[in-house]
């Protein structure tokens, strides 16, 4: 068993194409979700410019439609998803007390998947036209007949093939949370934010097979020309909105939950207190994950379900208000009798409150149908998703961001910009979205390129765009901060914050590759602060130290991943050849992967690290 | 939790093979997660072919299309490969690689058997009942749901039938054990799919 | 509760005091729209009371817990407290059914099909890429852009369309019904208790000019609606000169249908002279710009007005010269219908 040393370690852009490190595509899914991020801002921006002012015309009318398109779903499965990704890669393996996580190839091959559907959706710019109907890609607008450039098959494409990775990346992150928690860590015993990303990685497993069929039946009806949603053949419509919602929703969800745990860490840590409620915390997410795949049809309303449908869907919709209003309340008493400290990272986190009750309360106005007649498809609706993803997951992954990114690279963000960037950008928020409630109530329908003069739309529009250049501002400041920061040495401490109250701030920030030199014993929850509680500097070992096994690096998922991308390209401009090239690649690179075992290498104690050696504050 | 590590068991395979290691048993604990999220995926194409199944536009209806018989050996002989793959499972506990084998190659037979009749199913509808993808929502659907199964039989004989080869290089070990028993896990569940489809597919199609 | 009153009767003040009542979801012009505006009120009453709370408690707690430097002592570690947990629970699921309650009566009652009552107005709305077509099955009147109604009767809508989906939306009166294609087509109704002109929309994105598929409904008195049905089906004069004749039966009445002439598959023109707007969004009047401006405007350069409009362009496609125009523009802005 020659293994140990003789195990072939790549430098630089290979090792980032080969590893299987959970830290290290943590910080792929970070720079991938932040590029995206950055691209859909900026499309943001652009669709803002245009309604600055009625009749303009700084876009065409399909250049617009090929904006939202693109904003909403670059936004959500290639901006805000990646990045929440990032996180659960850094944090949840740490928060366990894990080694890495249950299936580091398959971590890995759901990145580059996610990758290339993300690149393949936005190569639609340059290959004759992004999608223009919109993010709901509503049939018939979707179909050939009506769209008829290649922009939706990128995007039935595209995001078949992100969401592929998503999948992968889902049922992981639940194996490794039900097998590979420390010795002592119950359910009941599991960080928050552990807790909430087990929930998301759960409804991803139930919500995105939904998506992925409704796309393929799309893909079908615009490339083999099959009739789905082909009324004059039988086909229809309105099963389409059923199926994209029934994915649609509880994507809501699976952004949201995991904001929620970043904000049950953060503020616990900063207020100095144990997190109020925990198990009624635990209940309600169930509970919110639960009830949202049963809502889907509150995005329907005006299709005409029926009354019967209209009242049954208000109700469960309404519902989720009440596990939503425990969870506020519960960290609202968190900070009640605490010490509160307000870093970059808290006040993203205490921002996020009053921001997210604000969307909360709208959505339950949504949910009342015959309100909802009059709100649907306005700015009040635009108003009320941005003020929950924005002003809800957006700010708590800002609020995630600082708190982790001394875990993540060994520096703790700039604490005076990263609060100068906090006011611009929550500033700025609140500008561009609270109006917009009122330009929906005043009559102005979303998803138009322009509006006629005179009709009282024009000075809100133009606070809106004003204050959607403030939040420009807001992320380009945070960018600076990026960027000295990383000028700076890794110095951070263990414990940076030093009222850290989980694992991950028991160990090196940032980590030694093998995360826990013994895999430590839990003994409560909050396991880290329970241990400095009772005079303890370290965890408690429940193992000697010995050997660490760890998994080989891996060209294969990138491959994979690109031959996916090729077959998705063939298909699409129906060159079969060039599909069974792709998928030859994959279906070789999984045998590979099957008839070749990974045996791993090993870490042996005498180049295992000190575990202490930044325990003094830097 | 004293799993051995995978290198140390050459000739004394414990009972469970596929659940001796931490990975074997995330593998099969993924693997039901998987199946969950193919339940989800399946449970959408029935839920469209549902919707559609009586939009026939200028195509056949189900009933004019559908002959019970060949659908019926079909899902026999599925329903058997189940069986056999039962009786492979039961061979590898017993540590019985050649028998293992031999199951899980009549397994791959009746497979390909079904795979069979049904490539021959799609190709009289196409050719002599003018019933192809573009005809109707309903033949769209069918297509789709059918066509989605059958495409997860032939990437299950695929992959059995690589797993054969791989048992005979590298023997019965607690790292091949694992992926026989998904794998038998998987052919399973495309059986289960297999019966549902039988039910509201054909037998539906034929009274309803 | 008391010292909330004041406030929340400034709000609505405040509210009402926005849009313009031709078009604002605030300023209800009929029952459906009032019903649902009330609905609104009421969930709106709820919830600023839930914001105070959460704000009142969030900013004592942000200002009365900050840590003070060379705090050193931990605080107490509150597991939770089973009282509050019961009673944040409780609360919000009162208020939750007191709307839900409120939400499932109105539910039914503008669920309600006024089709088969006697004693309403029945229009078949269809909806095209980008324009509304209003037929009246009881008169055997069709017309495109202006919904005529009469005041104080409920009006019974069946809505669909031939091609992508929209919605059908007059802000004032009444809340959204989405077209869908046959097979799978909506019912409403709403009434309109004054006389005025009010604007509607489309909601729901149906291509480029999503933005620009508005339409108008001139509620007017019975008598007026009889008259204006009257003279939808008198006969309609054609242009004296001869060539201009020729050249609306050749050109225009192919898709477009003045009277009993021309063809059902662009909007009809009859009495296009006496509409609100031309093409929808250039507004008659509007900027001193007249009927007959407007007309020349769109046939000019339809892609220009409506960015993606089926109309095929009068100059490039169907070659006319701009006194073609012209004469057509002028015929058409004269055909006025007086009622």
């Amino acid at each position: 068993m020659a293994h140990a040393h003789s195990v072939k370690r790549h430098k630089g852009l290979m090792d980032w194409l080969t590893t299987v490190d959970h830290k290290k595509i943590g910080i792929l899914y970070l720079l991938a979700g932040a590029f995206f991020f950055g691209i859909g801002g900026i499309e943001a921006l652009m669709i803002r410019w245009q309604l600055i002012k009625p009749l303009n015309d700084f876009v065409t009318a399909q250049q617009f439609n090929e904006l939202i398109t693109m904003h909403g779903t670059t936004m959500i499965f290639l901006g805000v998803m990646p990045i929440i990704f990032a996180l659960m890669n850094a944090v949840v393996p740490l928060q366990i007390g894990a080694r890495d996580v249950a299936f580091p190839f398959l971590n890995s091959l759901g990145f580059w998947t996610f990758l290339f559907g993300g690149i393949l959706l936005n190569l639609s710019w340059v290959m004759g036209g992004a999608p223009d109907a919109g993010w709901t890609a509503y049939t018939p607008l979707s179909t050939v007949a009506y769209s008829g450039t290649h922009g939706v098959d990128f995007y039935t494409i595209g995001l078949q093939i992100a969401g592929l990775g998503t999948l992968i990346g889902g049922i992981n992150f639940l194996a490794t949370i039900i097998t590979m928690r420390a010795p002592g860590m119950s359910f009941m015993r599991m960080p928050m934010f552990t807790w909430t990303i087990f929930i998301t990685s759960a409804i991803i497993l139930f919500a995105f097979p939904a998506i992925t069929v409704g796309l393929v039946l799309l893909s079908f009806d615009r490339i083999l020309g099959a009739n789905f949603f082909e009324v004059g053949q039988g086909g229809s419509p309105v099963l389409w909105e059923h199926i994209f919602w029934i994915f649609g929703h509880p994507e809501v969800y699976i952004l949201i939950l995991p904001a929620f745990g970043v904000i049950s860490e953060v503020i616990p840590t900063f207020a100095r207190k144990r997190l109020f409620g925990y198990s009624s915390m635990v209940f309600a997410t169930i509970l919110i994950a639960f009830l949202g795949f049963m809502v889907w049809a509150h995005h329907m309303f005006t299709t005409g379900m029926g009354p019967v449908a209209n009242a049954l869907f208000s109700i469960s919709t309404m519902l989720i208000a009440v596990p939503t209003g425990i969870k506020i309340f519960n960290w609202l008493f968190t900070l009640w009798g605490g010490q509160i400290r307000f870093t970059a990272a808290n006040l993203y986190a205490t921002g996020f409150i009053p921001t997210f009750v604000m969307g909360g309360v709208t959505g339950v106005m949504l949910a009342a149908a015959p309100a909802d007649y009059q709100f649907h498809d306005t700015y009040f609706v635009v108003a009320h998703f941005h003020y929950v993803i924005v002003g809800g997951l957006v700010l708590g992954i800002f609020s995630g961001l600082h708190y982790w990114w001394p875990k993540m690279f060994g520096r703790i963000l700039n604490e005076t910009i990263g609060k100068i960037a906090f006011w611009f950008f929550i500033i700025g928020f609140h500008l561009t979205f609270f109006v917009q409630h009122f330009l929906g109530l005043l009559g102005m329908q979303r998803r138009i390129f322009t509006y006629l003069p005179n009709q009282g739309f024009d000075t809100l529009n133009l606070v809106s765009t004003v204050g959607a250049f403030l939040m420009g501002v807001g992320v380009l400041i945070f960018l600076y901060n990026v960027v000295i920061t990383s000028m700076r040495p890794a110095d951070a401490a263990n414990d940076p914050w030093e009222d850290g109250r989980t694992l991950e701030w028991s160990i090196p920030s940032p980590p030694p590759e093998y995360n826990f030199k013994q895999t430590p014993l839990v003994r409560g929850i909050d396991a880290y602060w329970k241990e400095k509680m009772a005079g303890h500097t370290e965890m408690t070992p429940a193992e000697p130290v010995g050997d660490i096994h760890m998994p080989s690096a891996s060209i294969l998922p990138f491959v994979m991943s690109v031959g996916i991308f090729i077959a998705g390209l063939g298909f699409m401009y129906h060159y079969y050849w060039i599909v069974a090239g792709g998928l030859g690649i994959l279906f070789v690179c999984m045998a590979i992967r099957s008839l070749y075992d990974d045996k791993g290498w090993h870490i042996h104690p005498e180049d295992q690290v000190e575990t202490n050696r930044k325990g003094v504050k830097a | 939790m004293s799993a051995p590590h995978p290198e140390q068991v050459t000739s004394a395979l414990p009972h469970e093979p596929e659940k001796a290691t931490l990975e074997g048993r995330n593998k099969v604990l993924a693997f039901w997660l998987f199946l969950g999220g193919e339940s989800v995926l399946f449970g959408t194409l029935f839920a469209t072919f549902l919707a559609l199944r009586n939009q026939v536009a200028d195509g056949p209806t189900a009933n004019e299309l559908f002959k019970l018989p060949t659908v019926a050996a079909a899902t026999f002989i599925l329903l058997v490969s189940s069986l056999t793959s039962v009786f492979a499972i039961q061979a590898m506990h017993k540590g019985n690689r050649k028998l293992l084998q031999i199951w899980l190659a009549i397994t791959v037979v009746l497979g390909l058997g079904f795979l069979g009749l049904e490539i021959t199913e799609f190709y009289e509808y196409v050719n002599h009942e003018k019933y192809g993808m573009t005809t109707s929502a309903f033949s769209s659907a069918f297509y789709t749901l059918v066509g989605f199964h059958g495409a997860h039989v032939a990437f299950g004989v695929l992959w059995i039938s690589m797993l054969i080869g791989q048992l005979s290089k590298k023997g019965l070990t607690v790292v091949t054990a694992p992926k026989v028993y998904v794998s038998a896990m998987y052919w399973h569940f495309i059986d289960v799919v297999w019966v549902f489809i039988f039910t509201v597919v054909y037998l539906l199609g034929k009274v309803g | 509760m008391k010292r909330l009153l004041p406030l929340l009767a400034g709000l609505a003040l405040l509210l009402s005091g926005c849009g313009r009542e031709d078009l604002s979801v605030l300023k209800p012009q009929g029952p459906v729209a009032q019903g649902q505006y009330d609905l609104m009120k009421l969930s709106i009453t709820i919830m600023i009371v839930v914001l105070l709370i959460v704000f009142g408690i969030a900013a004592y707690v942000l200002i009365r817990f900050r840590r003070r430097p060379g705090q050193t002592d931990v605080p107490e570690q509150v597991e939770g407290n089973f009282k509050l947990e019961v009673l944040w629970t409780v609360i919000p699921l009162i208020l939750v059914l007191i709307l839900g309650a409120a939400t499932v009566q109105k539910v039914f009652a503008y669920g309600e099909n006024y089709w088969n009552d006697k004693n309403a107005i029945k229009v078949k709305v269809t909806a095209h890429q980008f324009w509304w077509e209003f037929t009246y099955p009881d008169y055997g009147v069709t017309t495109a852009q202006d919904l005529i109604i009469p005041t104080g009767k409920k009006i019974a809508f069946q809505l669909k369309t031939v091609d992508v989906l929209h919605s059908f939306w007059v802000p004032s009166l009444a809340g959204k019904t989405d077209t869908n294609p046959e097979g799978s087509v909506n019912t409403a109704w709403f009434q309109a208790d004054k006389e005025g002109v009010y604007r509607g929309k489309c909601a729901e994105l149906c291509g480029q000019s999503h933005g620009y598929m508005e339409f108008k409904v001139k509620a007017v008195s019975q008598a007026k609606f009889d008259g204006w049905v009257k003279v939808m089906k008198a006969p309609v004069a054609m242009p004296e000169d001869k060539a201009t004749a020729e050249l609306l039966k050749n050109q225009c009445l192919s898709c477009h249908a003045i009277g009993d002439q021309g063809g059902p598959l662009a909007p009809n023109l009859t009495g296009i002279g006496s509409r609100e707007s031309v093409a929808s969004i250039l507004i008659n009047g509007e900027d001193g710009k007249t009927v007959k401006q407007n007309l020349v405007e769109w046939l000019s350069d339809p892609q220009k007005v409506k960015p993606g409009n089926k109309m095929p362009s009068p100059k490039e496609k169907m070659h006319l010269t701009d006194a073609q125009i012209d004469a057509i523009a002028d015929y058409l802005s004269k055909s006025k219908l007086n009622y």
